[in-house]
């Protein structure tokens, strides 16, 4: 038996390394069939989470301009939020489930959605740096071995550069206008700039997953190449904006070629990894409550849906 | 929770006239007229078609990847159904 299993994993890794793809009916090891649960529906639970703090300003927005983007962008992130749900679904664990994993705190989301959106300029930070680093991570995962996954992330990436130039558009639009809003940006970097470079995940010698992750080429690139690669380019955005970096130590190193940057503070990421950031209660709440004061709008459906089906098997019977 | 979750179906959509329809995904439903409004809620935001199916996941089969090798083998050694199995000269036009 386990000589067969062997030789199945042996199989398996040999198509990964050929460059194909592994499609949910293919025989897959049990680990990855685990690992890309728990990484899609991390992804999945990081869309719906994540239209809350921009979900915040919707009613607030200063012009129908930016209110009817906001509202396309939010509807989207739930878009983004259901491909996933339904990639993680082919791997055999219902959406019910994967909803019980997040309400219980088992499943994780992205970090950078337990700090809270207190001013405009936020909703500008947010489509700049955090869809920014997203989409970072997300076209590297259009090229990631799970089929489904893979999928998912072509159409998420198309729809994402809108997200991130609405965003920078509001930045803009506040670094040309008075002092006061010139502040206000500079203010939103300055809160968003760290929690936007954690997003990577830990250093790639904290890592537990990404050899693994790397050897089933379900990431193709390591946490502090991305982190990098992100930062590179998003520096000389903030330059074109006027804005200052938070970070006395980033400079440019001509030799490597990218920036030099300063340490993170990994306390405040781990803290907020563990449900101890500014908003994580408030999310998992939102969310709890979203879920189960729409149960009665679940189950009136369903009922309707079967009697409508008796209704017409009695009609043609 | 529910006691009888949403069942699932997959959503075809043909992206213009003259194409054929292309899974895109799926998506849950209590029934086929909602599957059809959240397909195109989900699936077609941006004029992605002008055409959709939806049809329950329950009722495709599959065939299964690991019999992949007889399912297809038959096809295999079938050269003769390709147009250049056929050895014609060079100089020959049109053909």
């Amino acid at each position: 038996m386990s000589l067969n299993i062997d030789r199945l994993e042996q199989e398996f890794q040999a198509k990964i390394d050929a460059g194909h793809n592994i499609e949910p009916k293919d025989w897959m090891p049990e680990k990855y069939r685990k690992t890309h649960i728990r990484q899609i529906s991390q992804h999945a639970h990081s869309e719906i989470v994540g239209m809350l703090p921009e979900g915040n300003w919707i009613t607030r927005a200063p012009s129908l301009r930016r209110k009817v983007a906001l509202l396309a962008k939010v509807q989207d992130e739930a878009g983004h939020g259901l491909y996933l749900y339904s990639a993680t679904e082919t791997l055999g664990i219902s959406r019910d489930e994967l909803f019980e994993q997040l309400h219980s705190g088992k499943a994780k989301y992205s970090s950078i959605f337990n700090y809270p959106t207190l001013s405009w300029a936020d909703i500008g930070a947010i489509g700049w740096l955090v869809d920014g680093a997203a989409i970072i991570n997300q076209v590297m995962l259009t090229r990631t071995s799970y089929g489904p996954y893979a999928r998912a992330m072509v159409r998420i990436c198309k729809e994402e550069s809108f997200h991130q130039r609405q965003g920078y558009e509001i930045m803009l639009t506040l670094c040309r206008g008075t002092q006061v809003q010139k502040d206000m940006a500079q203010d939103a970097l300055n809160r968003w700039w760290w929690p936007s470079l954690m997003m990577f995940g830990p250093r790639d010698a904290e890592s537990t997953h990404t050899e693994q992750s790397m050897k089933w080429k379900i990431k193709r690139k390591t946490n502090d190449e991305l982190r990098q690669q992100f930062i590179d380019i998003t520096v000389p955005q903030a330059e074109f904006l006027g804005l200052t970096v938070p970070d006395a130590d980033l400079k440019w190193n001509e030799e490597s070629g990218h920036y030099d940057f300063g340490e993170i503070d990994w306390d405040e990421f781990w803290q907020v990894v563990k449900g101890n950031g500014p908003c994580n209660k408030e999310r998992l709440d939102a969310r709890r409550s979203a879920y189960e004061n729409g149960a009665w709008v679940r189950e009136a459906a369903m009922a309707y849906a079967d009697k409508q089906e008796q209704k017409r098997l009695a009609e043609v019977g | 929770m529910s006691t009888k979750n949403w069942p699932l179906w997959e959503v075809f959509v043909r992206s213009k006239s003259g194409l054929e329809h292309r899974h895109v995904g799926s998506l849950h439903a209590a029934d086929a007229k909602m599957a059809m409004e959240n397909a195109r809620d989900v699936y077609t935001r941006r004029q992605e078609g002008v055409s959709i199916w939806v049809v329950p996941s329950s009722a495709i089969t599959a065939s299964n990847p690991a019999h992949s090798g007889e399912l297809f083998e038959p096809a295999q050694d079938k050269a003769y159904r390709h147009p250049t199995f056929y050895d014609l000269p060079n100089e020959l036009k049109h053909i």
